[in-house]
Order: C-alpha cells, then structure tokens, then sequence
C-alpha cells in the first residue's frame, strides 16, 4: 500500500493503496464516483473511460499510480448547477436504454469534440467505435452528438 | 437522491420507514405466513419482509399530503420506458398530473408480485390491473369527496387530483386533503394479481391525457448526469468483495485448492468452496479480483467431452437422438418427453409435393447466441439481523426471492429482493447466478457480500439462446405458388433453464444439485400468416453431451426461439418468391390475402397493413431478386424483407445493405422498420425500444456467435465474441409506428408487447439483402466477413 495524492474533478483526494490498482476501483469505491462502470477490465468496452490530458482513457486498465494529470469523471461535467451540452443533447434525444455504458458513450464523445468540434459522419463513427452499447443505442448517440455539435458554436 | 450507501434515497425511505410501517400498519403481516409454514418453524415470528397483499389498494397507491401520488407496480424496468408508460396510463386512471406522481418498481417487499419484467407482458398484460386500481383509487376518492361536500358524485369533476363541483367550482378538495398520508383500505377482488380489480371502469382512449403522448422517459436524467444508484453502486457497512473461480474446463471436477496462494495477499478473508463452486472473498473490490487469478486449484476434466466444437455443433445436431419434441398447444411437459416427432400438419403436404412444378430444399444454421451484457453479472447480499437482503438488477426480482429462499433454506418473508438499475438484461441473465452466489457467500461469512462476474465468465457462462438447425422443404405449382411447405425445426435446448430455479442456477449446478427431469425445452414454429394450403410443421429438441455445469446452458434470451425460426422461415420464404421470380413483397403479400379469415387480433389484417407501411417507408419497387443490376465495382447493394409477428405485436423489416465482394464486409446502410403493437402509450419511448430491438436484431444477424472446443467455451471478450458498434450502425433509420387495426380508431384498442418483436426478422431481413446484392444466399448466421467472403468466393463473385 501507499499513498497517493489524485485530483479529481477539481478536487484532491489522497488514497491509501496499492499502486497498481486500475483507477477504475480507486473511482468507485474509495472517491465515490460511480459514474464509470466495470465492464470487461481489458479496456475494450469503454463502460469506465475517464478524461485524461483530454484524452478518454480506459480507467479500468489504468494503475492508479501512472495517473499525474486530472481526472475528470461523467460527475465532474456538469458547471455551475447546468449539465454539459452534451449530456443536455442526451436527455432531448433520449439516448439511454438501460444507460449502463452511457458514461463511456458521452465521455469518448466529449474527448472527441474538444478535439474536433465539427466532427463528419464518419469521424463519429471512427472515434466513437472502441465504446460499445449492449442495447444498441448507437443511432441516437450519433443524434446526440449532432445535436450537440449544433448548439456548442465551433 | 442517494446517500453515502449507494441505495437511492426514494427506495431507501420506502423501505425503511414510511411504506414498511404503512403496510404493517394496514395489516399485511400475515398474508404470507399460512403458504410458509411448512419451511418455517412453528415457533419463528413472521419475518419482517412478507408479500404486500395486491388485492389492497394501499400496496399499489400511496396519495400524500402534498397531492402527489406513488405508485408501487411488481415491475421492472431496465431502460424501454415501461416504468414512465405506467406513470402515464395511471396518471390518466387516477386524474392526477403526469409530474405529480412518481413510480416504485420491483422491490419485492414493498412492491406487489407482477412477476418482474419478461415477454413483453409490461403494457398487453400488466399495465391492466395498475389501471382498474387507479381507476378504483378515483373512484373511491370521489365517493369521499362527494360526502364530504355534500354533492352527488354525478356532480362531481376531477382534474389533476382537484375534485369540485360541476355547479360550484368553489366547492373543491384535493387528492392529498382526502387522504394524504392516510389509507384507502379498499379491498379489491381477482383470484390472482393480473385479475384484480375494483368497481371502477378503466377509461378510453378518448379520456387519456398523458397516454400517447412522447414523454420524456424518467429514468434518463439520472443516468445522464452520473447520479443514478445502479445496483453494482451499493455500498454496506463491513461490505467485501468476491470473485468466483469458474471451472477452466465445462463439467471440471475441483479436486484441490491450495490456499496458501492467496492467504498472504492484502484483504484475504477466505476462500469459499462447496462441490465445484469456488469463490473468494476479500476486504477490497481489487484483491479480491487478484486473489481469484492467483487462486491455485486443481481440476480434473471431464472423461468424455461435454460437447462438440461449434465447429461441429450442427453435425451433431443433424444426427443427434431428439431428447424432447416441440410444444403443441396445451401439451404438459410430460408428453413433451416422448421424443418421437408429432408434426402439426395442414393440408395434404405430401401430395402437394408429389404433384409440385418445382420443389426447393434449403436449411438453415443459427448459433448458440449470448445476451452479454455490458457488465457482468452483479449483486450484493445482505445477511444482517438473520434476514436476506439481495440488491440485484434481476428482471424477476420475485423469482430471485424465492430462489434465494429455496437455495438457503430460509422462509421468503425472511428475504427480500431490492430491484436497481443494471446492465441490459432480456431474459433468464446471469443476474441470476449472482444474487445466489452473493446471498450464499453472505450467510457463509455473516457478513454483506458484493460479486461480479468478469469479463470471460459473463460471456462464457452467461445463459445462451438454443441454436438451431431447420431443414425447410417448398413445393412450387406452374404459376409460381406456394403449395406446400415443410419446417423441421431442431434445437439445442434440452434442460433449458427456467428462471430463478434453486436447483439450476449455476451455484446450485456447481455444488451438485441434479434435477431429476431436465427441461424439455423447445423448437418453436414461425410465427406468420401464410395462407398455404399444405403444411408440415414439426420440431425437435436435442441436447449436448453434457447438460449439467457447462458454459452452454440455455435460458430466455429476448424472444427465446423467435430470432431462429424466423430467419429460416423468412429466408425460405425468399428463396421461393426468388424461384419463382416474383417480387417477395408482392409474394407474402399473396400468401398472407390467401385466406380472407383472421383471428380475434386481427393478425392477417394487421400483417399486410404492417408490410405495405414498411414498403411505402422504404419507397420499395417490384422486382424479383436478385437485383439485376449490379456494379462492377467492390461495393454490391441489395435490400431484403422479413416479417414476423411475437403474440399480437407484427413487425416488418427492409434492410438496405452493401456488400464489399473484396473483404467480405457487410453494412446495412438503411433499415426500415414498420411496427404495430396496438394502442400506443409513448410513442417516444415506443419508438426507441423498436429501434434498439432492430438494432440488437442487426447485432445478431451480423456478429454474434458463441463458439467453443471440446472443452470450453472460447468467446471470452469483445474481441472473440464481437458486437455491433458504432461504425456498424446504419445510416439511416426509419420506424414506422403503425396501428393496422380494421377500426383503427376504436376506443378500447389495447396495448401489445414491444420489447422482442423488432428482434425476430431481422436475421432473414439482412441474409435476404445480401441475396438481393450478391445472388448468394448465405443459409448460416452471424454474416462475418469472413464467411461472406468464402461464400462469395465458392459463387464465383
């Protein structure tokens, strides 16, 4: 065990464990940020992905102990009391099914449009693909991310 | 919403304070205790947790001081919009506004017993007695009101929980100064909770307010913003954490454990094993996942295989001795255990063939399907105070109850369910396993217990959908017709599971529990309205060498058999009107005006305004298959048709696809959809569940396999058992909400089952789009690249 000092969503923690654990448990379950989920542990499924160096990274393969910059989680997007556009653009197209992988969905997405902020078709469906959605809520994702992109000014 | 324990704070206090007291306050406590006695000492007090009585208006309704209204409904709703279609058609029943109410879902104790979800029975079935018991709460309200103005209730107007005088809007009184915080104790009648009722009549769709209309799902916001308590967020005090050990081969024997690999870590606790069944638990969610992996024990396989590979799975079934035939109507399980094939025949079939201009022969392969669900299967158990508590997103929370009382030798009214939000689930999930492991692991160690299955046991153990085999026969008269018609369905579906059996969950399985007569399981017939004169329809079930502690267990999956016979039934049905060079729109559509007879659903009517709606989406022109023009380039394009019908629900698919012919790739660019499920309650939420049901069709059309060797199942992960993604998502697609009732515009039109239908054609929708593009009709899902390619190849593309 030992201890390490996190900045999460603006705020510092310092947590007492073993360095090689995936950031996806410290999160969870010490920091109470249950907004990524476990979904595989081998970073295919997206289900955990977090906001690094404006980077949607897989947490569940993550150690905790590489983690230098600030992590923003599905919590932490929200300012001042209103919701990201894109999660605004999630409620008005009603994308979730049963919404287990949706933190994944709208945090690839977020990494995606601070990058690119007019993205094509076809880049949303390229940068979206490594996170996937058992209910298949893809068609509305890809609404969503329009939708947003039409609100948010480039 | 939630506090620091991860339970959402509406549950929490229902389940703590105000609806516990309430219902023990309304007298509930015994109902339960005559059915338990047998499992329960004479001389143990009731437990804290017995069945809310459903023919008390309290366990449904709750109307507080406030004037808003609770609603507590025995359902569960994982993300179609059920629950906020209850909150509308309740809200009509009751006069009370939509945003006044909230609804509590499948907790088994405070919750009456409507089974959970499954079968898309939400609205055709459940939603009917939450009605009549609103309908019968305004009733009764206005009764009171009427004594308490002193006006006839004939006078009397409701609107939004205000009740005044038709005469004198003056004289009013609302809902919440009636009876807010008080009890109705109203006794309704019904010999079971989908008949109960009170006086009152339900409304008409003239008189709904909210019902039809697309409003937003209440479930959304919360899953949105990371607030949402999902089951796998529960958090107790002296919670730990367990992993199983799964057997690294099907039917493994466990002969040694060596304990000393583990005991040293960080957070060991202990190693929990009986039978096969091995697990280990530790202080922290990340040692107990380390402690699994180094966990040193000893199997032994099995002497004889338990199965072919997938491979060879439908050699085997071709040859394999039937271990049970399909279900006839009314048939009990017992007949169904005589394997000699009974086929259901129509006509003289074997004259028609005799006499046929042409006959075809064709059959088709569907593979052992997984619901893999995003995450693994999950639940936490609590055994404080000598009760059970387990937090699970098991659909059938009730089933899990009983289960988990059954399994650990304990009376129900001890043990409660607390139904939460979790990965997609559509039918018999892992969900299950795991509320068992959790609650066994629980009273192991007195304390509360959290599991989660990985990655590789969830798709390899998960309950899978029977493959199938169907060999299907034609007869072709000289104008092209279709004569006779011959379905030989065999499925690999002997000892299917049922849900939440304490003698069959995979714990249970483990630790030695056989049950003495397997499940018969089933071989469904297609489900359509072909008129054909001559029909031979029969089907068998076999089963694999081993059916007990294997990873190819087979349970519900999303309409069970429906997926499979459909994509035989309706890819045959296009290599006939291809025989025939005819367009197969126009062909079903013959088949289906054949007779002019229908039934009391009006199915046929239905199916032909449902494929026509379809078509005049898609904008399909006539022609026969395969698409006569054809690019020379890699890119081939074709479109392709199916329908079906699950209960009384009709659905109707056009794909659009694109075949590359130099990789093997295939895209369904566009996808029309046209369905009708009856009386429409959200149109929003209807037209999502439809949409995604289409897409998980796709899914399965396109990548879902489960495959397997001789001794284990080897799609462990995302990359050996692929799915949809983003970039397979269609470009375009359309849903077509239709209503092909003849009298479209009758009041009492009811609500059919929307969770499955949207599944079941499209399989044969996309294996006769690539037929359309390619002239090769490819009879085996899923539609992988590489098996396109070879096909493609062998035809000489």
């Amino acid at each position: 065990m030992s201890k390490l000092t996190l900045k999460v969503n603006g705020k510092i923690s310092t947590v007492d464990v073993d360095p090689g654990t995936p950031l996806l448990y410290i999160l969870r379950n010490e920091l109470g940020l249950q907004g990524p989920r476990f979904g595989c542990g081998l970073g295919q499924c997206g289900a955990c992905k977090v906001l690094i160096n404006g980077a949607a990274v897989a947490s569940c393969i993550t150690p905790v102990s590489t983690v230098t910059s600030e992590v923003t989680t599905l919590e932490g997007l929200a300012s001042n009391g209103k919701l990201h556009p894109l999660q605004q653009a999630w409620i008005d197209e009603q994308v979730p099914q049963c919404g287990y992988c949706q933190n994944g969905q709208i945090i690839t997405a977020k990494a995606m449009l601070d990058k690119n902020p007019q993205p094509t078709d076809a880049q949303i469906r390229e940068a979206m693909n490594g996170t996937l959605c058992r209910c298949m809520s893809y068609y509305r994702i890809h609404m969503a991310i329009k939708r947003a992109v039409r609100q948010v000014p480039a | 919403m939630s506090n620091s324990n991860g339970i959402p704070a509406q549950i929490e206090e229902s389940l703590r304070t105000h609806r516990r007291g309430f219902l023990k306050s309304a007298g509930l406590l015994a109902v339960s205790f005559a059915a338990e006695s047998r499992a329960q000492p004479q001389t143990q007090a009731p437990g804290p947790y017995p069945n809310p009585d459903f023919r008390q208006l309290d366990s449904w309704i709750v109307i507080h001081q406030n004037n808003t209204a609770t609603f507590y409904v025995g359902k569960t709703d994982p993300g179609q919009g059920t629950g906020t279609g209850f909150r509308q058609l309740m809200s009509d029943e009751l006069d009370i506004a939509f945003d006044k109410t909230t609804c509590i879902m499948g907790s088994t104790d405070i919750t009456v017993d409507q089974v959970g979800s499954g079968g898309s029975t939400a609205m055709e079935r459940d939603s009917w007695p939450m009605r009549r018991v609103a309908a019968e709460a305004r009733r009764t309200l206005l009764a009171m009101a009427s004594q308490r103005l002193a006006v006839p209730v004939e006078q009397l107007t409701v609107s939004d929980a205000v009740i005044s005088a038709k005469a004198d809007p003056s004289k009013q009184i609302t809902y919440g100064e009636l009876i807010g915080g008080r009890k109705f104790n109203v006794t309704l009648t019904g010999n079971n909770i989908n008949a109960v009722t009170g006086q009152a009549k339900t409304k008409l769709r003239p008189e709904f307010k909210y019902t039809g209309q697309p409003l937003q799902r209440d479930d959304i916001p919360a899953k949105v913003d990371g607030s949402l308590k999902w089951a796998v967020d529960v958090k107790l005090p002296r919670m730990v954490h367990a992993r199983n050990i799964k057997p690294p081969y099907a039917c493994a024997k466990l002969t040694a454990v060596d304990e000393s690999s583990v005991n040293t870590l960080p957070g060991f606790i202990k190693v929990v094993r009986k039978g096969n069944y091995l697990a280990v638990v530790c202080e922290r969610e990340e040692q107990a996942i380390r402690a699994a992996r180094q966990l040193k024990a000893t199997w032994q396989k099995p002497a004889t295989a338990p199965f072919p590979s997938s491979e060879d799975l439908f050699n085997y079934m071709r040859t394999a001795p039937p271990a049970s035939r399909a279900r006839p109507a009314g048939a009990g399980d017992a007949e169904l255990r005589n394997p000699v094939a009974a086929p259901t025949v129509v006509g003289n079939p074997d004259a028609a063939f005799a006499h046929a201009a042409s006959t075809i022969e064709a059959e088709y392969e569907i593979p052992f399907q997984g619901h893999t669900a995003l995450g693994g299967a999950h639940a936490i158990a609590d055994p404080s105070d000598g009760q059970m508590t387990v937090y699970s997103n098991d659909m059938k929370s009730y089933g899990m109850r009983r289960c988990v009382a059954a399994f650990l030798n304990m009376p129900q009214d001890r043990v409660r369910v607390v139904w939460m939000q979790g990965p997609q689930g559509f039918g018999r999930t892992a969900a299950e396993d795991a509320g068992c492991e959790a609650a066994w692991i629980a009273k192991e160690l007195g304390r509360p217990v959290r599991i989660q299955w990985m990655r590789d046991e969830e798709t390899a153990w998960d309950t899978k959908s029977p493959a199938f085999l169907v060999k299907m026969r034609g007869a072709l008269d000289p104008q092209g017709r279709l004569t006779a018609y011959d379905y030989n369905a065999r499925s690999c579906d002997y000892n299917h599971l049922g849900y939440n059996e304490p003698d069959t969950v995979l714990i249970a399985q483990l630790m030695g529990a056989r049950r003495e007569n397997p499940a018969p399981g089933s071989a469904s017939m297609p489900s359509d309205m072909y008129a054909i004169p001559n029909r031979r329809m029969a089907g068998v079930v076999v089963g694999l060498p081993a059916i007990w502690e294997t990873p190819l267990r087979t349970g519900n999956l999303r309409d069970p058999n429906g997926p499979q016979a459909t994509f035989a039934a309706e890819s045959f049905i296009d290599e006939a009107a291809a025989a025939a060079k005819t367009d197969a729109l126009a062909f079903r559509l013959k088949l289906i005006e054949a007779a002019t007879d229908d039934d009391n659903g009006f199915r046929r009517a239905r199916s032909l305004a449902v494929l026509k709606a379809a078509a005049a989406k898609f904008g399909w022109v006539a022609r026969p298959s395969p698409n006569p023009t054809r690019s020379n380039g890699d890119i081939l394009t074709g479109r392709g048709i199916a329908y079906s019908f699950r209960g009384l629900t009709i659905a109707a698919q056009i794909a659009e696809v694109e075949v590359n012919r130099r990789t093997g790739h295939v895209w369904a660019k566009r996808i029309v959809c046209a369905h009708d499920s009856g009386l429409v309650v959200n149109p929003e939420s209807l037209h999502h569940a439809v949409e995604c049901g289409t897409l998980h069709g796709l899914s399965r059309a396109l990548f879902e396999e489960v495959r397997f060797n001789t001794e284990k199942v080897t799609s462990v992960d995302w990359v050996t058992h692929p799915t949809l993604r983003h970039a397979d998502t269609p470009e375009q697609i359309d849903i077509v909400l239709v209503n092909g009732d003849p009298n479209p515009d009758r009041p009492d039109l009811p609500p059919y089952g929307a969770g499955e239908a949207s599944l079941k054609p499209m399989l044969a929708a996309i294996g006769n789009a690539i037929f359309d593009a390619t002239g090769v009709r490819i009879r085996r899902v899923p539609f992988r690249a590489e098996r396109v390619l070879a096909a493609l190849k062998a035809a000489g593309v």
